[in-house]
């Protein structure tokens, strides 16, 4: 614990270092309403604590879980498929590309018009903009393992199902990993930009509501909370990859 | 009693236009110990993986214990050249491998079978480690140790110390000789080292050409039990230059 404080110790510093800067520089420009100090912005936070943590946090929450979990079951099923049939690779995978240049901040309120200020407009922003690292992550895995490996197992008469979970599953999870670390901050700013577009709550919803109230801090206030909540959900997974993962890579 | 049997085999691969094993036939007596020795791309690897399944014959048949291969499983044991330990596995673990693929031991049962085999190849006490922490002897000796818990009286070894360095390998050598009198499995072992051939077979099998129509066997003329020492005996020194010439030739062309 000691040596991973110490690890961090020069980001940490360098950290402090830019926000002392913000905080100079924001004083000195002093217009609070387009760039408010660092300490503003902590004030707003906790002024606004109870809206922010009791209502709007876990709106976006929510919108980032569904559409996490959506994104995870599309993407293990589309990378599987994908691994098992070269003729789904070759009619998904330009598709699973090409749905990568559509950009979604301006298709999003068209979504609001299907699906109305609910949830799920959002949940569909957010599936869009994760499914695609999570399918590649994955079927990149799925392809990693050795063929020699499988070979093996099959001259010990195993069957496809056998092979899969003994050979292709444990190489594929790694990387299924990497793809839930960066699923996870994508979600959240998918489901953030989709409360922008459209809402009723959430934090991205709040945040647009202060800038149309020309409060600076009320803007960022949101944004923070975003982003610690994403870094405290990697550091989760990454804990959790750590407990099962005892390889990583050939040897 | 013959344990592997091929009647006029045949094999073709797709990007070649010809039969690459033709119309071969040989079989070996269970409890011997032969090599079988070609130059580099030369098809031995083919008969190996036809005869534990990985390729399919364009005609002929293959028997092992009698048996067509095609209506039995799990009767012979593959060694691949790298170790292919699964390097998420530990050794323990990686020596299950075959039971839990044959499936109906019990949890208990595996772990006395997977000590005994690692106690039989001097790994005890190594259940627990990662491959990645064992050197390059041992790993093999866990993968021969993997190979023996399939079960199969029949052995494939496809150059297991190929990647080793000399002086483990010839220890390693004389170790699998050792395990081979211990156990008396039917061991076949592909090299295209001369002098591991000579010191390991009861008899060599020498591909002479490509296409493998017949491997011509030269048996040698030492004991069971045998040292590095009688390797020096002009009579084994004249078997393993006529080998090499045998070879020589073909490189040649």
């Amino acid at each position: 614990m000691r040596r991973a404080c110490r690890g961090n110790l020069p980001a940490l510093a360098f950290l402090l270092g830019l926000l002392m800067l913000w905080q100079l520089g924001a004083m000195k420009v002093n217009a609070s309403y387009i760039l408010p100090t660092p300490v503003q912005i902590l004030k707003k936070i906790w002024e606004l604590r109870d809206s922010l943590l009791t209502v709007h946090l876990p709106a976006t929450m929510s919108v980032t879980l569904i559409g996490l979990a959506v994104s995870l079951l599309l993407g293990l099923g589309l990378a599987v498929l994908m691994d098992l049939s070269p003729f789904w690779q070759k009619a998904l995978y330009p598709v699973v590309v090409a749905s990568q240049t559509i950009p979604t901040t301006t298709i999003a309120p068209l979504f609001v018009l299907w699906f109305g200020y609910g949830i799920w407009s959002k949940v569909l922003v957010t599936i869009l903009i994760t499914f695609f690292p999570i399918t590649i992550t994955v079927y990149d895995g799925l392809r990693s393992a050795k063929v020699e490996m499988e070979e093996l197992l099959r001259t010990y008469g195993a069957t496809q199902w056998q092979i899969y979970r003994k050979v292709k599953v444990p190489c594929a999870l790694p990387y299924f990993f990497s793809a839930v670390k960066m699923a996870i901050p994508m979600s959240i700013i998918g489901a953030a930009i989709g409360e922008w577009l459209g809402a009723q709550s959430g934090l991205g919803y709040f945040s647009r509501r202060m800038m149309t109230q020309l409060d600076g801090a009320g803007v960022f206030a949101p944004i923070v909370l975003l982003s610690v909540t994403a870094m405290m959900a990697v550091g989760l997974v990454s804990l959790l990859e750590k407990r099962l993962i005892r390889w990583r890579g050939e040897s | 009693m013959r344990i592997l049997e091929f009647e006029r085999v045949s094999y073709q691969y797709a990007s070649e236009d010809f039969d690459i094993v033709d119309q071969l036939s040989f079989s070996v007596e269970s409890g011997a110990f032969h090599c079988v020795i070609g130059i580099s791309g030369c098809g031995k690897s083919t008969i190996f993986r036809m005869t534990n399944g990985l390729l399919q014959p364009k005609c002929g048949t293959i028997r092992v214990g009698g048996i067509p291969i095609t209506q039995q499983k799990n009767y012979c044991g593959y060694m691949p050249q790298r170790d292919l330990l699964f390097p998420w596995r530990t050794i323990g673990e990686n020596l299950a491998l075959p039971l839990e693929i044959r499936g109906g031991f019990s949890g208990k049962e595996k772990t006395e079978l997977v000590e005994e085999a690692l106690a039989d190849v001097g790994l005890a006490g190594c259940r627990d480690k990662m491959p990645q922490e064992l050197s390059g002897g041992m790993r093999q000796r866990a993968a021969f140790a993997r190979t023996m818990l399939t079960g199969s009286d029949l052995l494939l070894l496809d150059e297991p110390f190929s990647a080793l360095d000399f002086l483990t390998r010839i220890s390693m050598q004389e170790w699998l000789l050792e395990q081979w009198r211990r156990h008396k499995k039917t061991i076949l072992f592909i090299t295209h080292d001369v002098e591991e051939a000579v010191f390991l077979s009861s008899s060599v099998l020498v591909v002479e050409k490509t296409p493998i129509r017949s491997l011509r066997e030269i048996p040698v003329p030492m004991g069971k039990t045998r040292t590095r020492q009688d390797l020096a005996n002009p009579e084994i020194v004249a078997l393993r230059e006529g080998l090499v010439d045998m070879l020589r030739k073909q490189v040649g062309g």
